[in-house]
């Protein structure tokens, strides 16, 4: 990192503050975050509990502010408690998306030659596979289960990041510091480390926060089938619980839509707003 | 051309033996003997047919072995037997690829049509209230959960309008016939083709916008400008044809979530196509079916991308045969 790091970062973070889709998308999650934390607190008892008759409308019961699904569950209870399970999946299945795609596509960059060449055909393979299938044939077969669902998500949304890394590490490679480092003798993992990739960070924390917003789809998506873990409340599983009855109540699909909506909106907006603050020559790009 | 598209038809066949391979060890992961796994859990009482499926996969032979014969009958377009629905999965498949092939190409169309029309109609004023308004409604639509757009249309369109039907594939014993069932189908096919397009129609909205304002600034636009070209001729001859270039190399990428999402749409709607198969599989845990239906439609993602590659070659005759 040069010198000039910090004052540059604290730039960038004034770029973000004058994004107001930025801004606006960071208040939604910092909200969403409150919900998981408070979900506990306000509501202790368990979101599969039955507290009232089936079937209250929203907005006509005070101790039920959002209604009660057709086995009279709190909906509002629910959307709390799903908030710690969409956090919970969006942020480690990108962790470790990270953690399978980064190392892959710093070594296809950085070696070349015949190393690249398989592992870019086995991101291909990866890529034309239809992930959302994958995920659902990777999620029956193990199991649902919270860390299932991960595992799936994890395992078809790695190849963007490899692509990504590849081609960023492709154009250091041939720079005077990453050439120095070589003549002097450092290992190739020492210069990966140290030289290549802390350069590679901003379109990565860029693509990562896109894929969070990616994943709680995906997510949401596994639950609405039922591959949920069946012990955690889901903004899906609620969609899901209410598809059969939503001509008599729309109030209990509507509302988990919504919610996973915002919540999804507000993770691309933040991207957004970290792509033009952290890459300003790419800001048009996408 | 036609070395080329043999080219690519081999590479699609090594991709899909590599998922075939894959989907052999997937039914490995599976806690239990393959063969209980294969049979699914209504065929697991029946010992005789498990038999069959373990001499049948090699299942008491080395791993090396068993791949080669999982392989072979693949190969053979023998996917195995759904004891649950007492078929050949290869026919329960076969009979349910038209609609979802009506489906994900009626979507397509729409999604790029449109998307690439507003996509342009945001570039060409690029700032103003109508581009602010198509980028804000797009990025809302990148952001929807298919399975709820779907559920929301229906309580829109179908419960509270009255306007279109909110399942199936057409009405059952109307009896129609010719052109009457061919329109009965088509007014059944517009909501679930509509909601599966909005997320793929955002996708091309956001792209063909951010590619026309790219080219926009390129040298020879200016130079048809100079040359006192009419604004309208400029962006379609000169702009929106550079521009739409990275947007079939997307629709060609886009293939793999689209054929995904049907799974999603179709089971809303009550679509008979494969992705609501797989909903079917699932909930059954028809292990067997559901690897069918997944193999099949990385078949048809592969088929689609080649597609997309030959148009892609068809528009930009400048790529030549060596890539």
């Amino acid at each position: 990192m040069s010198p000039a790091g910090p004052a540059r970062r604290r730039g960038a973070l004034a770029a973000f503050g004058r994004h107001p889709g930025a801004v606006a998308g960071s208040a939604i999650l910092v909200a969403v975050v409150a919900a998981a934390l408070l979900a506990p607190l306000l509501y202790p008892a368990s979101p599969w509990r039955m507290v009232q008759r089936p079937f209250v409308p929203p907005f006509t019961l005070e101790r039920v502010p959002l209604g009660t699904d057709a086995l009279g569950r709190d909906i509002a209870a629910g959307l709390m408690h799903g908030a710690s399970v969409s956090l919970v999946v969006g942020l480690v299945s990108t962790l470790a998306a990270l953690v399978i795609g980064v190392p892959l596509g710093a070594l296809a960059g950085y070696l070349g030659g015949r190393v690249d060449d398989a592992l870019m055909r086995f991101t291909e393979l990866f890529q034309t596979v239809p992930s959302f299938a994958l995920a659902i044939v990777l999620v029956a077969i193990l199991q649902p289960s919270l860390s299932s669902m991960i595992l799936a998500i994890a395992l078809v949304s790695w190849p963007p990041v490899t692509r990504l890394v590849r081609g960023e590490v492709l154009s250091l490679r041939s720079r005077e510091y990453v050439q120095a480092a070589i003549v002097t003798g450092q290992t190739t993992f020492t210069i990966l480390r140290r030289e290549v990739l802390p350069n590679t960070l901003s379109p990565i924390v860029v693509l990562a926060s896109l894929m969070v917003a990616t994943a709680i789809l995906l997510e949401s998506s596994l639950s609405f089938l039922g591959l949920g873990d069946p012990n955690r409340m889901s903004w899906g599983f609620m969609v899901g619980a209410g598809r059969t009855v939503i001509r008599q109540a729309w109030w209990i699909t509507a509302f988990p839509g919504v919610v996973i909506l915002l919540t999804v909106l507000a993770l691309n907006l933040i991207g957004e707003g970290l792509n033009d603050a952290l890459n300003p020559r790419l800001a048009r790009e996408r | 051309m036609g070395l080329f598209i043999a080219r690519r038809i081999g590479k699609g066949v090594v991709v899909l033996l590599a998922i075939v391979v894959l989907n052999f060890f997937l039914i490995r992961l599976a806690p239990g003997d393959p063969a209980l796994v294969m049979a699914g859990e209504a065929g697991a009482a029946d010992e005789v047919f498990v038999a069959q499926l373990r001499e049948k996969f090699a299942l008491d032979q080395p791993l090396p072995r068993q791949l080669a014969s999982y392989v072979r009958n693949i190969v053979g377009l023998d996917l195995g037997y759904s004891v649950r629905q007492q078929m050949p999965v290869a026919t329960l498949i076969g009979d349910r690829l038209p609609a979802t092939l009506l489906l994900t190409g009626t979507a397509f169309l729409i999604s790029l049509a449109l998307g690439v029309l507003f996509g342009a109609l945001a570039a060409r004023r690029a700032g103003s209230l109508a581009d602010t308004a198509i980028t804000g409604v797009a990025l809302l639509f990148y952001a929807t959960p298919l399975f709820w757009v779907s559920l929301m249309a229906i309580i829109v369109f179908s419960v509270r309008l009255d306007w279109l039907p909110s399942f199936g594939f057409e009405t059952v014993g109307a009896g129609y016939a010719g052109l009457a069932r061919a329109a009965d189908i088509a007014h059944h096919l517009v909501l679930p083709a509509m909601t599966l397009g909005l997320f793929f129609m955002a996708v091309y909205v956001r792209m063909t916008r951010a590619s026309m304002l790219e080219v926009m600034g390129l040298d020879f636009v200016k130079t048809a400008r100079a040359k006192g070209l009419a604004e309208g001729v400029i962006q379609r001859r000169h702009v929106l044809r550079n521009a739409l270039l990275p947007v079939v190399t997307l629709a060609g990428l886009q293939a793999g979530t689209l054929v995904g999402g049907a799974v999603l749409t179709e089971t809303v709607f009550a679509w008979p196509g494969i992705g609501r198969l797989m909903y079917e599989a699932l909930l059954q845990r028809d292990y067997n079916l559901l690897l069918g239906v997944f193999v099949v439609s990385s078949g048809m993602v592969l088929v689609f991308n080649l597609v997309t590659d030959v148009v892609y070659r068809v528009v930009d005759p400048r790529i030549e045969a060596a890539r």
